[in-house]
């Protein structure tokens, strides 16, 4: 017997509210989707999940030799490595998450024209599969810290604070570029850049104290720069400038919304031209 | 009682250029906001270039009751895809809408979302999930999933070591345990070996008997006329015939067969070219009609009636004459041979002039496939005339036997009958 169940399919034009009632139904196959990723990413590969732990630490050694011993760029406090690490763990999740998920439909473009189901999944998935990276790195920073006896702070309760900022950072990101990714793949050249040169303006291999005064609030206009400062105010109780980290959480949110309503109104076009 | 399925004046549009800049739009509405502000109007920049624009489906309406079957047949582009991807959601409409009244699951593809690296098992949980199904469902049928599917020993190896029919097997026995109350299904059937093509009928049978609704998209005549009640004839995206399954095939192939030209089924042979005779040409034109008198131009079901009209000169006073027509397969083997000197009690009368003989083949069961007329005229036993390649009929599908179980193999069918005796022979044992 049918149920109460009613759908009805017309056209939509404009901006379109979020469906959360329709994402509630189908939210076990976000789960499945991240857990295919998460299967599928280091198949066939030697080393498996070592690889997540292996960027960032293999970075953070580079990193430690060339700026902070030949450079003599110091970090805030902590030993250089830590804080190199602390900053390269966030980032490595948000590069590598942006540029998977800014990539997902096109590269699922057989499941965005064959069937039906939230589309805000398959770039949702991609970023979903990645905190599982983001965590390995952290035992990895954990066990560093061990090494250099650096004390762990009560700070370290804001921590879920700035992994869902860096989260909502990330996936709207990822939204907004797989969705115009899509009609345009100019997107495909485009990330790699931006992540290359991303780096340099969020204080991952700087502390933000070499950024002059008046000027680093506007490093709060990039949602990894409060994400970076974050962790390394959670993690390693470093100072952190409170303006510049709300500001960022604040441009976290915003976004994580937009890129929701502009993947919702690209949508309904992708399967005719994807 | 409200339809399960309410389809009104749906129209999709696409934009035909294959430019991706083109195709979001983006250039038009570009141009036009550069225009306002050039303050030159937006009207200066059409982006209704009616040529640019196609209409897949145009204001396709129809209704669909509970636990109703329906076939949608049509030619390529006739806007079945179309109209499945909208009802299936993958796709907005441009005008109309689709009201749907339960639970819906669609399979426009065997196997969606499979990953090559993940085994069997793993992609019976994936593909149910991307299909819409709850993890305690699947885990609930996982057995009787494997069990369709005959893939037990593979469940733990990787999909990308499967043969294509194995895929496809895996696939379809996922989709085959969606609990949905309308299931959508296009062309899935004609992938895969034939013995599993013939389980999945069988398996949609007995979906469309629990009383499920089902909206069927094939080319396959005998499967749309064995497991579907009704059927809707899409034409260039409109609906150009509603009725039964039965009728909406019939008319189907009516207009496969009209659509060559209107006078495709009369054939001129003063201008054939593979042609040798012995003093003049004879042989005039020939015309080609099927059941119900209906002129056929080139597809003919198995088993239907074949008409041939030839049309020839005697020159001469003339008693023994025969007219003969061949088949010949596409391997160029003559599969049946007609003769006028083989029409049982012919009297031989003497005649002069044009002649008109009708060759009536009440049923013609050869199997599908291309075959090839050869047409001559003989006169006091010697070739007058003949020729090759006169005309090409298609033999198309059809459910022959009554089953819905579609011949392929062999040359031609026959009426034949099974008979199980084994119970008069005991069995051999200790």
């Amino acid at each position: 017997m049918p149920s109460s169940f009613e759908v009805t399919i017309r056209p939509h034009r404009g901006w379109q509210p979020i469906d959360l009632r329709e994402i509630w139904l189908y939210r076990e196959l976000l789960a499945f989707l991240v857990w295919r990723d998460i299967k599928i990413r280091y198949r066939q590969t030697l080393l498996g999940a070592l690889w997540a732990v292996l960027q960032p630490l293999i970075a953070m050694l580079i990193f430690t030799f060339i700026f902070n011993r030949l450079a003599g760029v110091k970090s805030d406090g902590p030993p250089y490595p830590l804080f190199a690490l602390a900053g390269l763990a966030p980032w490595t999740f948000f590069s590598t998450a942006v540029s998977q998920s800014s990539n997902s439909l096109v590269s699922n473009q057989q499941l965005v024209s064959k069937i039906y189901f939230p589309r805000v999944f398959i770039p949702l998935g991609s970023v979903g599969a990645l905190l599982l990276d983001l965590g390995l790195s952290l035992v990895l920073l954990a066990l560093l810290m061990v090494h250099y006896r650096w004390p762990v702070s009560l700070t370290v309760l804001w921590l879920p604070v700035f992994i869902v900022a860096a989260v909502l950072a990330t996936s709207g990101v990822g939204l907004i570029l797989s969705a115009f990714n899509v009609s345009f793949r100019d997107v495909k050249y485009a990330v790699p850049f931006l992540i290359q040169m991303g780096i340099f303006v969020t204080p991952v291999i700087y502390p933000i104290r070499y950024i002059p005064g008046s000027w680093r609030i506007l490093m709060g206009l990039n949602p990894m720069a409060g994400v970076v400062l974050g962790f390394r105010y959670a993690i390693l109780g470093t100072a952190s400038p409170w303006p510049v980290m709300g500001l960022s959480l604040a441009v976290s949110v915003l976004l994580f919304v937009s890129g929701l309503l502009i993947f919702r109104r690209m949508e309904r076009r992708f399967a005719d031209i994807i | 009682m409200q339809p399960i399925l309410q389809i009104e004046h749906l129209s999709k549009e696409y934009l035909l250029t294959r430019d991706s800049f083109e195709q979001s739009g983006m250039r038009a509405g570009l141009a036009r906001k550069w225009a306002a502000l050039r303050r030159l109007g937006a009207s200066n920049f059409p982006d209704e270039n009616s040529e640019d624009h196609f209409w897949a489906l145009k204001d396709v309406s129809f209704n669909v009751n509970e636990g109703d079957v329906v076939g949608i047949i049509g030619r390529n582009g006739a806007g079945k895809s179309t109209l499945l991807k909208i009802v299936s959601r993958i796709t907005d409409p441009t005008e109309g809408r689709v009201v749907v009244r339960a639970r819906m699951a669609s399979l426009l593809e065997v196997g969606t979302g499979f990953h090559p690296e993940l085994t069997g098992r793993e992609n019976i949980f994936l593909n149910g999930a991307i299909l819409g199904m709850r993890k305690a469902e699947i885990v609930a049928q996982f057995d009787e999933i494997v069990a369709f599917a005959e893939l037990e020993k593979f469940l733990d190896t990787p999909v990308k070591h499967y043969s294509s029919g194995m895929h496809v097997r895996l696939g379809f026995a996922v989709a085959a345990h969606l609990n949905r109350e309308i299931l959508i299904v296009d062309e899935v059937l004609a992938v895969g070996d034939m013995a599993f093509q013939k389980k999945c009928l069988g398996k949609m049978s007995e979906v469309s008997r629990v009383g499920r609704t089902v909206l069927f998209v094939s080319h396959n005549m005998a499967a749309v006329e064995n497991l579907c009640r009704h059927g809707i004839v899409l034409n260039g995206g409109k609906v150009v015939f509603v009725g039964t399954a039965k009728e909406a095939v019939l008319d189907y192939l009516g207009r496969v067969s009209g659509s060559r030209d209107s006078t495709g089924n009369v054939i001129d042979l003063t201008t054939a070219s593979d042609r040798r005779f012995a003093r003049v040409p004879l042989l005039k034109r020939m015309e080609f009609y099927t059941d119900d008198n209906r002129p056929l131009a080139n597809d003919l079901q198995i088993g239907a009636r074949l008409q041939v009209r030839i049309h020839f000169d005697l020159p001469e006073l003339i008693d023994d004459f025969n007219v003969g027509l061949g088949f010949d397969n596409s391997y160029g083997q003559r599969v049946f041979t007609a003769q006028s000197q083989f029409q049982p009690g012919r009297i031989p009368q003497v005649r002069v002039g044009p002649q008109i003989y009708t060759c009536d083949i009440p049923s013609l069961t050869l199997t599908p496939g291309e075959y090839s007329l050869r047409v001559w005229l003989e006169i006091n036993d010697a070739e007058a005339d003949l020729i090759n390649d006169a005309m090409r009929i298609r033999i198309i599908e059809s459910d022959y036997y009554g089953t819905g179980k579609v011949p392929w193999n062999g040359a031609f069918v026959l009426k034949h009958r099974w008979l199980n005796q084994s119970a008069n022979y005991p069995a051999k044992g200790s």
